[in-house]
């Protein structure tokens, strides 16, 4: 009698147990997993979120997120954003890179979320916004696996480019009329990762990171790498820029290490950028 | 009262002589210097001597030899060069097609952008770099047409606006729909940039305008145009003085004055629109020169116009010179040159002039 009672009170105990600690299991589980209807108004905060395995969350991208193809893109606007027009696809997280005026204040105002991950810097920078967005959408395995493949990978690139190799004079070109981004910028960061030496560097008196260079400073420079980041909005080409006077004396120019990058990739500080560190890698390597 | 004032000011310029010799010594010496200092300086250092042996070497039965290495070689004379002479056509033309502009709508404040050159030249150009191919974007002449084009519509639709008012109020009625087309061109193209936001570094950079990118090649196109309508120009000088006096007084002195105010404002229209097509919207120019012109030298549009041709070239080489050199290795905008060394020393010349009357 005494043994039942014991009994009894014990399976009951066990019980409430479970059921409690299923409960919390559960909440816990959607405390990580509290936003399904994202919007993001950044390129490249799509790209991470499809990447760490949350692209099911996400409701609405800008029109400037093209990658990767299955992200629903609409025609909101991430560089004039309008507070109604996104409101009316009701989400409940809005991820920004860029804040006009008072868009972040107006949607918070509407009950909405806002995270502003803003341009990273450098690589670290990059990492730690792939792990806040996979804190945020409950995909914290999914966005630590992606830093990881990226970290890996981009060690084993930079490891398969010769020593001889690590010190090229590099110039990244954002556009025909010579601005370029320094070893400060986030692709400047993959540069150092390298060991390139960035030729932008010398011309940033005021530290924005991307000057304009003069083009007789680019020819006396005499870059042994040249990155294009204005193949699809400038039609540059490796052969556009062996046209141009003057730069058929310049190392890259006649060594063939003229790299058409996607401008789109080159400007972005997602996982797409192992992708652009291996082309100019290759680049690199090439005799 | 004013009028009359105006007016006697106006016929004391059609008495007055044309260019003195010794102003225009001065301001042939200044666009040489001007020309010079332009060679010399940049990022790279070249120096002067090695330059002129270089410029001799060019020189047939001198038998100079080559001082410059490849690189010097290709920075003085493929990339240095064609900066300085592009600086130098685009300056002179955009300062006698402000002094033009100035001497047939008889006010003083008129740039040569009035008539929506500008507003034009700058939808021309977002239109060839948002929407132009891949492969016509790669093309050196894609965006200086397409501006060109886009300047000279722009100025042909505000002379039908002008004159559809009447011919009595002419250049008022022309000045007004100025800046009808200057508005209306710069909201279609604000639009677009807008929807092209990817563009807008590539937009933002050609309307500020400079020489950064200059190439023979862009002087080859524009030059043409640029001496045909500076030749009209000075050629129409006296024609200018007498259209200040008036419409009905330039009649009476047999000027045909709808005519010549047509082919004055079609030869300053092209060159201008050639000009902007190679070197984006430069401000200031054709104000400050020929204002100083006017207050360091004569009033008289035989002066003013052909010494506005020489010091514009002058001016805006040095002021190129400023724009690649305060920031170097970088590069400024000219526009912001021009304005910053421009209005100050309008100021001081303003001052200077006054005190000594």
């Amino acid at each position: 009698m005494h043994r039942l009672t014991i009994a009894v009170v014990v399976a009951i105990a066990a019980a409430l147990t479970v059921v409690s600690l299923s409960a919390a299991a559960h909440q816990g589980a959607r405390a990580t997993h509290r936003y399904h209807r994202i919007i993001s108004l950044s390129p490249t905060v799509t790209e991470d979120l499809f990447a760490i395995g949350a692209g099911r969350q996400v409701v609405a991208v800008d029109n400037q997120s093209n990658y990767p193809k299955r992200a629903p893109r609409t025609s909101l606007s991430g560089f004039t954003p309008n507070v109604e027009a996104v409101a009316n696809y009701h989400p409940d997280l809005v991820l920004i890179s860029y804040d006009p005026g008072n868009f972040a204040s107006q949607l918070k105002q509407l009950g909405v979320r806002v995270v502003n991950v803003a341009a990273a810097n450098d690589l670290k920078q990059a990492y730690g916004e792939i792990l806040q967005l996979g804190r945020l959408t409950g995909h914290v395995k999914g966005a630590k696996a992606v830093v990881h493949s990226m970290r890996t990978n981009l060690a084993a690139i930079v490891r398969s480019v010769p020593k001889a190799r690590r010190h090229l004079r590099v110039y990244h070109e954002l556009d025909p009329t010579y601005y370029s981004a320094t070893s400060k910028t986030f692709i400047g960061s993959v540069y150092k990762l390298f060991g390139f030496q960035d030729i932008a560097d010398a011309a940033d008196s005021a530290g924005g990171g991307y000057p304009q260079l003069s083009g007789e400073y680019i020819v006396a420079k005499n870059p042994q790498i040249i990155v294009l980041a204005d193949t699809k909005c400038c039609g540059q080409t490796a052969a556009t820029v062996g046209a141009r006077p003057g730069w058929s004396t310049i190392s890259a120019v006649q060594h063939h290490r003229v790299y058409g990058a996607n401008d789109d990739v080159a400007s972005r500080w997602g996982p797409r950028i192992v992708q652009f560190a291996r082309a100019v890698a290759r680049i690199a390597k090439q005799d | 009262m004013a009028a009359t004032a105006g007016r006697a000011e106006a016929a004391a310029r059609v008495e007055a002589r044309g260019v003195s010799l010794r102003a225009g010594l001065v301001a042939v010496t200044f666009l040489l210097v001007s020309l010079a200092i332009g060679l010399a300086v940049g990022p790279v250092h070249i120096g002067v001597g090695e330059i002129v042996r270089s410029a001799l070497s060019y020189v047939p039965f001198l038998h100079v030899t080559q001082p410059l290495g490849a690189v010097d070689h290709a920075v003085l004379w493929e990339l240095r060069a064609p900066r300085v002479a592009l600086a130098a056509l685009v300056g002179g033309m955009l300062a006698i097609a402000g002094a033009s502009y100035q001497g047939v709508f008889r006010n003083p404040l008129c740039d040569p952008y009035l008539l929506g050159v500008a507003g034009g030249a700058g939808l021309g150009a977002t239109l060839a770099i948002v929407y132009a191919s891949a492969a016509a974007a790669g093309s050196s002449w894609t965006v200086p047409l397409c501006a060109f084009a886009g300047a000279i519509a722009a100025v042909v639709i505000t002379y039908a606006l002008g004159r559809s008012v009447g011919a009595t109020q002419m250049t008022g009625a022309l000045v007004l729909a100025g800046v009808t087309m200057a508005t209306f061109t710069a909201a279609v193209q604000t639009f677009v940039q807008q929807q092209h936001t990817q563009q807008l570094q590539n937009v933002y950079s050609w309307l500020l305008g400079g020489f950064s990118t200059a190439t023979w090649h862009d002087v080859a196109i524009c030059a043409p145009y640029i001496a045909a309508s500076s030749l009209v120009l000075v050629l129409h000088r006296r024609v200018l003085d007498v259209l200040s006096l008036g419409d009905d007084e330039a009649s009476s002195l047999g000027i045909d004055v709808g005519r010549a105010r047509l082919v004055i404002v079609v030869a300053a229209t092209l060159g201008t629109a050639a000009a902007v097509s190679v070197s984006g919207l430069i401000a200031f120019v054709g104000i400050i020169v020929p204002h100083t012109i006017r207050l360091l030298c004569s009033m008289s549009y035989r002066a003013v116009v052909p010494l506005s041709l020489i010091a514009g070239a002058g001016f805006l080489v040095l002021a190129d010179v400023v724009a690649r050199t305060v920031l170097s290795p970088a590069e400024l905008p000219i526009g912001v040159v021009t304005a910053f060394l421009g209005a100050p020393f309008f100021a001081l010349v303003l001052r200077t002039s006054r005190a000594a009357r």
